[in-house]
């Protein structure tokens, strides 16, 4: 526990040899996670700022 | 103001009266405040249980001697793919719910889930594709996993398309809630689908009767993402379901009156 596994930023990156699977999964998933946030920010402003219930 | 925030759904006030303080909640203009309320440390608990476990993940979980690096991949897979049944079970719930005590929040309620479930049944799949590649050589298979998963989709897709397909609200509470009901049947399809039928996809890694199949910080890293993304559902969910209150009792009374004293108060 505890040890870390790489050596450099680059072993980091290149996740021995997977670089392209595994930041293509953690990646996307980022993506995912932001479209969701600025949807739900994007319906907010169509709601209006200033419209009833925006008090939380 | 208070007055007309604690005045009950029709009907709840019987519940409100026997006790059960719980189901005043079941009142969009008593849900709506308590929701605003709990997101942010729903939000706090998602970024620390994801920073926990990804660091647990990449630092401290050990190279697998089989698959090298590439398992890693299942820190975000294995807690999309249960977010994603996981969800689709209390869409259906509230569906139930709905039929049974006719609360107008409990068609919000599914309404707010299913896009966030829509979205862990593609990260599922999305990362099922991108570790199939380096293990097994192929992005997909039409095995009884994998198949029934992207059922999973469809069906998630579906239920957000046939709601917005009837104008009416409450009617899209209402068939919303038969075919979430109908496709819940899926959702044991998909866990025990590696069981019922010879798949490429591995067995259960993590299961209640026996000790888990891997090391400790492994599958420590797996249940600190599982808990973000719980964390994570519940606040983007009650966000969502704020959205739709703002948006379907726009002209209600309470709603109102919450605007005009926030317009006052400013």
């Amino acid at each position: 526990m505890g040890a870390m596994n790489w050596g450099s930023v680059d072993a980091f990156l290149d996740m021995g040899g997977y670089g392209l699977f595994v930041w293509g999964s953690y990646g996307v998933a980022v993506l995912c996670v932001a479209i969701e946030l600025l949807a739900l920010k994007a319906r907010a402003r169509r709601l209006g700022a200033s419209a009833p219930g925006e008090a939380r | 103001m208070g007055q007309v925030l604690s005045t009950p759904d029709i009907g709840l006030a019987e519940g409100s009266a026997r006790g059960e303080w719980w189901l005043r909640y079941a009142a969009p203009q008593a849900f709506f405040p308590l929701a605003g309320r709990l997101i942010p440390y729903f939000a706090l608990l998602a970024v620390l249980f994801a920073l926990c476990g990804l660091y647990v993940g990449f630092f401290a979980a050990p190279t697998d001697f089989q698959q090298g690096e590439s398992y890693r991949i299942i820190f975000l897979h294995v807690p999309a793919a249960w977010m994603s049944m996981f969800l689709y079970v209390v869409m259906a719930l509230w569906g139930a719910a709905g039929f049974v005590l006719n609360t107008r929040l409990s068609g919000m309620m599914a309404s707010a889930i299913a896009p966030t479930g829509a979205m862990f049944t593609f990260l599922a799949l999305w990362s099922g594709a991108l570790w199939g590649k380096p293990t097994w050589g192929t992005w997909w298979v039409w095995d009884a996993r994998l198949t029934s998963e992207l059922i999973l989709l469809f069906l998630y897709v579906g239920f957000i398309a046939l709601k917005a397909s009837i104008d009416d609200p409450r009617r899209a509470d209402r068939a919303g809630a038969v075919l979430a009901l109908v496709g819940v049947i899926n959702v044991p399809i998909i866990y025990f689908s590696v069981q019922w039928w010879n798949t490429l996809h591995q067995g259960a890694s993590v299961s209640l009767t026996r000790s888990p199949q891997m090391a400790a910080t492994m599958l420590w890293g797996m249940l600190l993402m599982a808990a973000a993304a719980w964390m994570y559902s519940i606040a983007v969910c009650l966000a969502r379901v704020r959205l739709i209150i703002r948006e379907r009792e726009r002209e209600m009374a309470w709603m109102r009156e919450l605007g005009e004293s926030r317009t006052w108060a400013q």
